[in-house]
């Protein structure tokens, strides 16, 4: 076998390609896409992934519940999102066709396993006539492919029983598509070795399956062509594919070495955040503490115990997790202590759709605790972005003494990318120190500790850990005396407290980036956020969290069809960043795409009174480049309407999309 | 949780008290408590900056604004969670916390077994008065059933816990009863459940004068005190009474029961022995009085030497740093494949 395509096949240059496998669960799809993507990242291509599996432990076997799917898009040049629509659809069984055929363009390609299409399975998955033979995929180019027979028959010199033979189906169809995408294959290989040793029944049966799905694909006269995709030109350096969990978690451990403080996560498993949980307990190395707390409340509560002594204090969790820990969160405003509490969202309310994305938790971030407790929040845009948030979370909680609320999602946790892997010098130094002498003398002339002396800057109060000696003190949830820290129910005091509270809070906002405007149409700013000239775009998109890609994809789209569009993209969400009012009264419209309700809108129109329009979507997955570029330019034809006065409303030109724009 | 380990300091009750004044009704059980632990802290040599008071909600929460050392109040029954995170973070603390009965076996259930069951190096201090007094007067997890109450005007229907059975119940490896009218018996108990490596548990009575007064006057009486208190003494054949006249025996079927020594004879006797590993005669002892108006056992129940979690951490982390080595940062990210673009 060989990497290179063989004369009997055409092989066509494409500049990408969307894949999906789709099979039951049981059928190892998310290790085949893994692997797929692996292989692509050796290869150059720039990619982004979307796993999407059921929350179901064990739905039954063949059902349209079980069905699990990974999707890939490779590209020769920077891409943004794992794509709309697939180009391949890898169907292993009856239910996986089912699910996954809607969004296939018509053209796309379908490759079956025609051993899965018995009558039991056509039953389970619902369908009534064989999909294969009555017309359904009359409009897909569909490779009918009896993958599990010849598994079997690939795997028949290791001697593995049929039973476990038929298991490495998912390496044959891995092997089909490396050869469809001419993917290098010792990268595959060598990744069975390392795996599962090099003779193991299941390495060996693996293998072998693999290299017949490879092999068939070269050899049966059924392919017309296969594809190259060419390296994309990322800008140099090393470079890992990382998802989202794995990266936050990592700049949680990085975080703790530039504050040079000993991490403490205290966590309570839940989907789908507890692949941090698990990986900084692997980590031990780093001197990490890991807590698997009781419940919710005492993740939370052991962090901020942790973090009262002087360490990283660190909670993850989802949803939840989170309405259970707003009290403790009130607790370490009012204890004013660091404290970095991390929501990856999922699609609420309640249990929800625990493995489906959703941005809807910003309000709940934002305002989710009695009492004036503004916290700040940061969040992540892309699977890479999580490792710098979770710094910049740790940097702002430091700093300020302040429970950060750090947001990401499920589409973030799972998804991968490429991720270029920063060197040590490019990271900053978020160390802070502790207080080490007395800073007050109190009436009889000691010299005593005061918590709540603040400084003039940032208002943050002054830090003593407890081991300190001559600086004890007590602090509470109780309102405290201003400086003194005493308990005080003194009513001026306490709306002095108030709005010291959260004028520290306001203030991060000089301590933040401004906000860079993407508009190309501006010649002045050049894009650098300069606003107020006459030549910027007719509308801004203003995105936050794991829409960045799809939302660029779809401004850079609008762009190519020669629309004016400017785009940013907000990282702090509270406080905002300082020129955002500035940028938003500079463009006659804003558009913010969002995976809820409009929670941005709601915080953008009670800031800055802009009356900006929302494109919602709350389907548990990620908002489709396509779709937002259909919201963009229904916004755009709107206001021709308006200047050509046709009468003609944008909503009714652009249609299937009247339950979005408002 | 055992001493720190620099050297012994002296100092006096007054250097342990803070300047602000103890808010509780006068009378109230919470002040001889308080008085108790800061004559104790000087005999132990301890230093107060290494000491940490850490409560959660209800009168025994205020406890850590009048100590002269560190202190954090909380909310409510949270304070087991974020003490086992304080001393994770750092072992080289001494960290007391001080609950009562609602915060730590009502709200703060969860957490109060789950640090127990983990046997980290906390001392747990709970003041049990048997009612919800910052609240003004509802029936707690422990007042007995059909107890009269605001919030029970015609008698709560609520079974009571038994503290002292529920942490054995949990796995702690240090539990002990004593009660706010002897504070030589605090002293000794606080001493014990400090130099305790481990989660010790400590039951107060404490009498809240205000909302339940006298709900241990039974038991803790100064006349009624030789008949109703069961001295654990380690090692000692268990009996009380004005001369000593009775005992407790186990039966054949493991129950035990209270005898006339003179009838069974001293050999007869259960001989209290705090450190066996096996909880069931600890438990049985728990059991023994139905309620604070019976013969009730006091001391220590259980005394028994388990590795704490702290340490198991610690060791955890030691042993993953030898096989790896100290943890790079570099090296981390470089973990999974890596490619390069010039
Ligand atoms: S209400 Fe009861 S427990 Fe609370 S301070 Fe008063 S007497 Fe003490």
């Amino acid at each position: 076998m060989s990497s290179t395509t063989t004369s009997e096949h055409e092989s066509k240059v494409v500049d990408r390609a969307i894949i999906r496998f789709a099979g039951d669960s049981g059928d190892g799809m998310q290790l085949a896409g893994d692997r797929f993507t692996e292989a692509s990242a050796f290869a150059g291509n720039d990619l982004a992934t979307f796993p999407d599996y059921p929350a179901e432990i064990r739905a039954p076997a063949g059902t349209t519940a079980g069905v699990s799917a990974f999707q890939v898009q490779i590209s020769d040049h920077d891409i943004l999102t794992p794509g709309d629509a697939p180009n391949v659809l890898v169907a292993m069984n009856p239910a996986a066709l089912k699910v996954n055929l809607h969004e296939l363009p018509p053209g796309a390609v379908v490759v079956v396993n025609t051993d899965a299409f018995d009558q039991r399975n056509l039953t389970k998955a619902g369908y009534t006539s064989n999909p294969l033979d009555d017309g359904t995929l009359a409009q897909y180019k569909v490779y009918e492919v009896p993958i599990t027979s010849l598994t079997l028959e690939a795997c028949k010199p290791t001697g593995a029983k049929p039973r476990d033979a038929e298991r490495s189906k998912n390496f044959f169809a891995l092997g089909l598509l490396s050869w469809m995408y001419s993917r290098p294959i010792e990268v595959t290989l060598n990744w069975i070795d390392k795996r599962f040793g090099t003779d193991t029944l299941v390495g060996q049966a693996n293998k072998l399956a693999f290299s017949a799905g490879y092999n068939f694909g070269e050899t049966a006269e059924l392919f017309e062509a296969n594809y190259e995709v060419h390296a994309a030109h990322l800008p140099p350096g090393t470079y890992t594919t990382v998802s989202g969990n794995t990266a936050l978690a990592w700049g949680i451990i990085a975080a703790g070495e530039l504050a040079k403080r000993t991490v403490f996560l205290g966590s309570y498993p839940i989907t789908p955040a507890s692949d941090i949980l698990h990986e900084l307990s692997k980590h031990k190395e780093f001197g990490i503490k890991t807590l698997q707390a009781e419940d919710e409340i005492a993740g939370v509560g052991s962090a901020l115990g942790a973090a009262y002594g002087g360490a990283l204090g660190v909670t993850t969790t989802s949803g939840p997790g989170l309405d259970l820990k707003a009290e403790t969160i009130g607790l370490a405003v009012s204890l004013e202590l660091p404290l970095i509490v991390v929501d990856v969202q999922r699609a609420g309310p309640s249990t929800g759709m625990p493995t489906k994305t959703e941005q809807a938790d910003l309000l709940e971030a934002m305002y989710g605790r009695h009492g004036e407790a503004q916290v700040p929040v940061v969040a992540a845009k892309s699977p890479g972005h999580c490792f710098w948030a979770a710094i910049e979370a740790a940097r702002i909680a430091l700093k300020y003494r302040t429970p950060v609320i750090l947001l990401s999602d499920a589409y973030l946790a799972n998804g991968s990318e490429p991720w270029r892997i920063p060197e040590m010098s490019e990271l900053p130094d978020i160390s802070v120190s502790n207080a080490t002498e007395p800073n007050h003398t109190d009436n009889k002339g000691a010299k005593v500790f005061w918590p709540y002396v603040r400084d003039e800057a940032t208002l943050a109060r002054q830090w003593a850990l407890p081991g300190t000696p001559g600086l004890e003190h007590r602090i509470g949830g109780l309102e405290k005396e201003d400086g003194s820290g005493h308990v005080s129910y003194d009513p001026v005091n306490h709306e002095t407290m108030v709005r010291l509270r959260s004028a520290k809070i306001a203030g991060i906002v000089n301590d933040i980036p401004r906000l860079e405007v993407d508009d190309p149409s501006d010649p002045v700013s050049g894009g650098n956020g300069k606003a107020g000239e006459q030549s910027h775009a007719d509308l801004l998109v203003l995105s936050w969290g794991s829409t960045y890609g799809s939302v660029l994809g779809a401004v850079r789209r609008v762009r190519a069809r020669g629309h004016r569009v400017a785009h940013a993209h907000l990282v702090h969400l509270n406080p905002f960043p300082s020129n955002l009012g500035e940028i938003l009264s500079a463009y006659p419209k804003v558009l913010v795409p969002e995976i809820n309700l409009g929670q941005l809108a709601k915080l953008i129109r009670a800031e800055f009174l802009v009356d900006v329009r929302s494109f919602n979507k709350v389907q548990g997955i990620p908002l489709k480049v396509h779709e937002v570029e259909e919201a963009i330019l229904s916004v755009i034809s709107e206001e021709d309407a308006v200047v050509l006065g046709n009468g003609k409303s944008a909503k009714e030109e652009v249609p299937g999309e009247e339950r979005a724009v408002r | 949780m055992t001493m720190s380990m620099t050297e012994s300091v002296t100092t006096t009750k007054k250097d342990w008290a803070s300047d602000q004044e103890p808010r509780w009704c006068p009378g109230c059980g919470d002040y001889s408590i308080l008085s108790a632990m800061q004559l104790l802290l000087p005999e132990l040599g301890v230093e107060r900056s290494r000491t940490v008071f850490v409560s959660g909600i209800g009168c025994s929460a205020r406890f850590p604004y009048y100590m002269n050392t560190y202190g954090a109040h909380l909310i409510h029954g949270r304070a087991p969670a974020f003490a086992t995170g304080l001393k994770l973070a750092r072992p080289d603390l001494d960290v007391w916390v001080v609950s009562g009965d609602g915060d730590a076996l009502s709200i703060g259930g969860n957490h109060l077994i789950h640090a127990m069951r983990r046997n980290v190096d906390i001392t747990i201090l709970m003041f049990n008065n048997e009612i919800y007094g910052l609240t003004k007067g509802q029936y707690s997890p422990t007042s007995e059933l059909g107890k009269v109450t605001k919030s029970s005007p015609f008698g709560s229907l609520d079974t009571p816990f038994n503290p002292i059975s529920l942490a054995i119940g949990a796995e702690a490896t240090f539990v002990a009863r004593t009660h706010d009218m002897d504070r030589k018996h605090m002293m000794e108990v606080f001493r014990r459940a400090h130099d305790h490596k481990g989660s010790a548990f400590v039951e107060i009575y404490q009498n809240c004068n205000v909302f339940n007064n006298g709900a241990f006057e039974q038991i803790t009486g100064k006349e009624v005190r030789a008949d109703n208190l069961i001295p654990l003494v380690h090692g000692q054949p268990i009996r009380f009474g004005q001369n000593g006249e009775k005992g407790v025996t186990v039966d054949r079927y493991g129950r035990l029961r209270i005898v006339d020594v003179a009838e069974v004879g001293e050999d007869a006797l259960l001989v209290h022995d705090e450190t066996i590993e096996d909880p069931s005669i600890a438990f049985a002892l728990s059991r023994l009085a139905r309620g604070p108006f019976e013969p009730t056992p006091i001391g220590i129940f259980r005394a028994v030497s388990k590795p704490d979690y702290g340490t198991m951490m610690a060791d955890q982390i030691e042993k993953v740093r030898s096989q790896k080595g100290q943890g790079e940062l570099a090296k981390l990210l470089r973990s999974s494949s890596t490619w390069t673009v010039d």
